[in-house]
């Protein structure tokens, strides 16, 4: 059995894990929507904005819940994240509220023309600054550049040091082409268009391709910058299994494109997903914020802990199904129309 | 300072569309359980009209909250450090909360062709409980900051930590039952003032007569209790604390059968204040029941301690100005009501109600600048000074120039759209001389 505080992390691992998915992907929608092109532009933006619409703001959710998860369960961690990387959080927080204002400004404004192209240019541009955004501070937390002072809980930072780096911004490259992918690789279901859905077949290719890239780059590059996260896969015994299925999906995904099944693609695409996010999450255990918190000596008392988790179970037990129902009444709509 | 600025405006920008968050679910609410009932298309395109202005609301409370949870670290990572554990009760809770919201919302607002007309209607209450359940957390946790509860502190550490006993802690109740009052009065008196101003421009409109009685009904049924909710809580603050009511009310000295002193100007250097009206023995009675009543005076407190007394009592002021008028608007309507058997159309209340439609987020906004400057200097009172809990990021003034123009420009678009989807739509003409 786990202890209380590896569970609230795992918890909280997962949310994080469930906002890639999800609302990584309607960033991804974004990103392909200021790529728009070719004769069938108008008609990938609408799928886009279609796909996106209903859904997101429930998807935001996540972050909201990883926050509140952060700084309830580990507040050490919260403080000394957000002091040391007050200026990534900042730019990530001005990516996310433009990204939303400007999806739905663009949806309301009655307007034609300029109006909306430029909400256009505003939501793709938030849509990719929020991810890389996020991917820096990812890079950031594991690199062990955040130093925290343990008896006086200071955080002797210079502000800039933790995240402007080369690690830190192929891991935000990393975090773009991956919610890139998802997303085109979830569009290609969405639309019942066989040259709609082959656009977004080569799109995810495509990112799947800098994808790869980008996740070795990262992997090299931690090697030397981010010791723990380049031991940890190299050395633990998880490592090379975790890497070799990691492989496999990804390949799993690009065969299941190729070859136009893409129920079974978008079943590759996560697990591939997934099995990234959790090596660099193993990777990481037991530390949160390298190399000075680590998940217990950030965490909050138990007392706190243990009516956390009861709560989050019985949210969670109202929450699937309210969420399947969501998905359910949008995302199953070609099967009841056919 | 900049960064108790910034954590004003950002809250005080939220705080609008929270409003709009917990208040328009009910209004839809009506409308569409009307339509269902009745069957008159001039319901469901009632409630048609609402949700589309809700979505680009919500939309902006939605991203406008985040950033405020981002804030609280960015701000006050000490703080957070130190409460995080002790208000993530209400927090986490009013996360499940959000997610129910927009889960619903987005079946709300994209279903209508996709779930059964009962279902639809369902997931309006589901909003609108959620929403109201969400803003109750949070105030819950803001409670907290001014009656902290639920742990000991041994040796400067916090032991013995009960998550339950800080949620429910003694601001808990008197703070939320006014906040859920206050909202339905801001939300139900700008509603009605709206479309009041388009009844006054086109009187036979059936689509705006609908609304304005669905939104005058909430908004006036809630002034109505709004000044015996704000009694409540006064009467909760002279016990919690004194201090801050003392603030409130600019009361210097201590005294028996206290004085109330309406508006005038607290002069802090010589410690009075000027050009009040003063009611005698009021002010005993209001906070403690009893006209006879001491009530302790700003003086006994080292001026260091004080909060900032011109702007609290000026802005309670304020607040109760409005609550009143409100109060005052909505009893008048009522007697018309009961008088003509039908909503109150005649053209100088229809006035009446568009000179209030403000009033109601005004006073949210006085409010709440009382509640937390007359905090001040706590960020958690009695505990922790708002100094304490400052980040030691610099370049904090930078950041509020940016955020102020990042509100900014959300105003204003805003403004322009809602103009634009509900105000100049031109199916209204549709409903003419219905
Ligand atoms: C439509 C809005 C509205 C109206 C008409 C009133 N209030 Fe209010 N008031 C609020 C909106 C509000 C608020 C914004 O919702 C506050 C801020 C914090 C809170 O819990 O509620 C608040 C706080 C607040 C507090 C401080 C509570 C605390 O610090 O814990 C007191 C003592 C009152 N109010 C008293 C009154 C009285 C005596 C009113 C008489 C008419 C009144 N309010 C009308
Ligand atoms: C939405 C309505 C609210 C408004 C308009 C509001 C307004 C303000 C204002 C004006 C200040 C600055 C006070 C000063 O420095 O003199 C402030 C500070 C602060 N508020 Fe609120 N507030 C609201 C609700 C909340 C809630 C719900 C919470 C927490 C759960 C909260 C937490 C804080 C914190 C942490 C500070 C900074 C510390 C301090 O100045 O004491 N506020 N708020
Ligand atoms: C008294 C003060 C507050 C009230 C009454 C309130 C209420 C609400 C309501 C009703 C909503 C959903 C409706 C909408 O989006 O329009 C909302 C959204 C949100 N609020 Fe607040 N709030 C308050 C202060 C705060 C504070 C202090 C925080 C941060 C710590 C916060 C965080 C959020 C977040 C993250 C969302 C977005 C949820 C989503 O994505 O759906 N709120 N708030």
């Amino acid at each position: 059995m786990p202890s209380l505080e590896t569970l609230t992390a795992a918890v909280l691992f997962s949310g994080l894990t469930l906002y890639v998915l999800t609302g990584g992907a309607d960033f991804g929608g974004g990103v392909w929507d200021i790529l728009a092109r070719g004769p069938r532009r108008q008609a990938q933006r609408d799928l886009i904005a279609h796909a996106i619409a209903p859904i997101w703001e429930a998807n935001h959710v996540w972050l909201v819940l990883v926050i509140v998860l952060l700084f309830v369960g580990f507040p050490r961690a919260f403080a000394a994240i957000s002091i040391a990387l007050h200026i990534p959080l900042v730019l990530l927080m001005l990516g996310i509220v433009m990204r939303g204002a400007a999806f739905v400004f663009r949806t309301y404004d009655l307007r034609p023309g300029p109006a909306q192209r430029r909400w256009t240019v505003l939501f793709a541009g938030s849509s990719v600054v929020s991810p890389v955004m996020l991917g820096v501070l990812v890079g950031a937390v594991s690199s062990g550049a955040i130093r925290v002072d343990l008896a006086t809980g200071d955080v002797p930072a210079d502000y800039f040091s933790a995240w402007l780096g080369l690690y830190p911004f192929a891991v935000g490259g990393f975090a773009l082409a991956l919610f890139a992918f998802l997303a085109a690789v979830y569009l290609t279901l969405e639309s019942d268009q066989r040259d709609l859905q082959d656009d977004f077949r080569a799109r995810a290719l495509a990112a799947q391709a800098a994808l790869v890239l980008l996740a070795l780059l990262s992997l090299l590059l931690a090697d030397s910058r981010a010791p723990m996260i380049g031991y940890g896969l190299a050395t633990a015994w998880w490592g090379l299994p975790l890497q070799a299925a990691a492989a496999l999906a990804a390949a799993g995904a690009v065969a299941a494109l190729w070859r136009r099944r893409y129920g079974w693609a978008r079943v590759a695409a996560v697990a591939e997903a997934v099995l990234l996010l959790w090596g660099w999450g193993l990777a990481q255990y037991p530390f949160l914020v390298a190399p000075d918190l680590t998940i217990s000596s950030a965490a909050a008392p138990r007392a706190v802990l243990a009516p956390l988790l009861a709560v989050l179970g019985l949210g969670a037990l109202v929450l699937f199904p309210s969420l399947a129902f969501l998905y359910a009444v949008f995302k199953r709509r070609r099967r009841l129309a056919r | 300072m900049a960064a108790r600025l910034l954590m004003g405006i950002s809250l005080g920008f939220h705080i609008v569309f929270a409003v709009v968050g917990i208040g328009m679910p009910l209004l839809m609410v009506i409308a569409e359980g009307l339509w269902l009932r009745t069957r008159r298309p001039v319901y469901l395109e009632l409630t048609r009209r609402w949700s589309k202005g809700t979505a680009i609301l919500f939309a902006v409370g939605a991203v406008s909250g985040t950033v405020l949870s981002f804030e609280l670290g960015l701000l006050w990572p000490y703080f957070m450090r130190f409460a995080g554990p002790l208000i993530g009760m209400p927090f986490s809770l009013e996360g499940f909360a959000f997610f129910l919201e927009a889960i619903f919302l987005g079946i709300y607002l994209y279903g209508w062709e996709r779930v059964s007309p009962r279902l639809h209607w369902f997931a309006g209450w589901v909003i609108m409980l959620s929403s109201v359940l969400s803003g109750g957390f949070v105030v819950l946790a803001n409670a907290w900051m001014n009656a902290p509860a639920g742990f000991t502190i041994v040796q400067g550490r916090v032991e013995d930590v009960q998550p339950f006993a800080a949620m429910f802690n003694a601001a808990a109740l008197s703070q939320v039952q006014h906040m859920v009052v206050a909202t339905f009065i801001a939300l139900g008196f700008a509603v009605a003032a709206v479309h009041a101003r388009m009844l006054l421009r086109q009187p036979h409109n059936e689509f705006h007569r609908r609304a304005y009685a669905i939104a005058l009904a909430v908004g006036g049924l809630a002034a109505l209790l709004g000044p015996l909710s704000g009694d409540f809580s006064a009467k909760d603050v002279a016990q919690r604390q004194p201090l801050k009511l003392a603030a409130m009310e600019a009361h210097w000295e201590t005294q028996a059968g206290a004085t109330l002193l309406l508006g005038g100007w607290p002069d802090e250097a010589a410690e009075r204040t000027l050009g009040a009206i003063p009611v005698p023995y009021a002010l005993s009675l209001l906070a403690h029941n009893d006209p006879f009543a001491t009530v302790r005076g700003l003086k006994e407190w080292p001026p260091g301690d004080r909060p900032p007394v011109a702007v609290t009592h000026l802005a309670f002021d304020v607040m109760v100005g409005c609550g009143t008028a409100l109060a005052i608007v909505a009893l008048l309507g009522a007697w018309q009501w009961w008088r003509t058997r039908g909503p109150p159309l005649a053209r100088w209340y229809l006035w009446a109600v568009v000179l209030c439609g403000p009033l109601g987020f005004l006073a949210v906004e006085a409010g709440w600048t009382v509640t937390e400057v007359g905090r001040q200097p706590w960020i958690i009172y009695g505990l922790m000074r708002t100094a304490q809990a400052v980040t030691p990021v610099p370049w904090l003034p930078l950041r509020l120039v940016l955020f102020v123009a990042m509100y900014g420009f959300l105003g204003v678009i805003v403004i322009a759209l809602m103009r634009q989807q509900v105000f100049q739509s031109p199916s209204a003409r549709a409903w003419q001389d219905d």
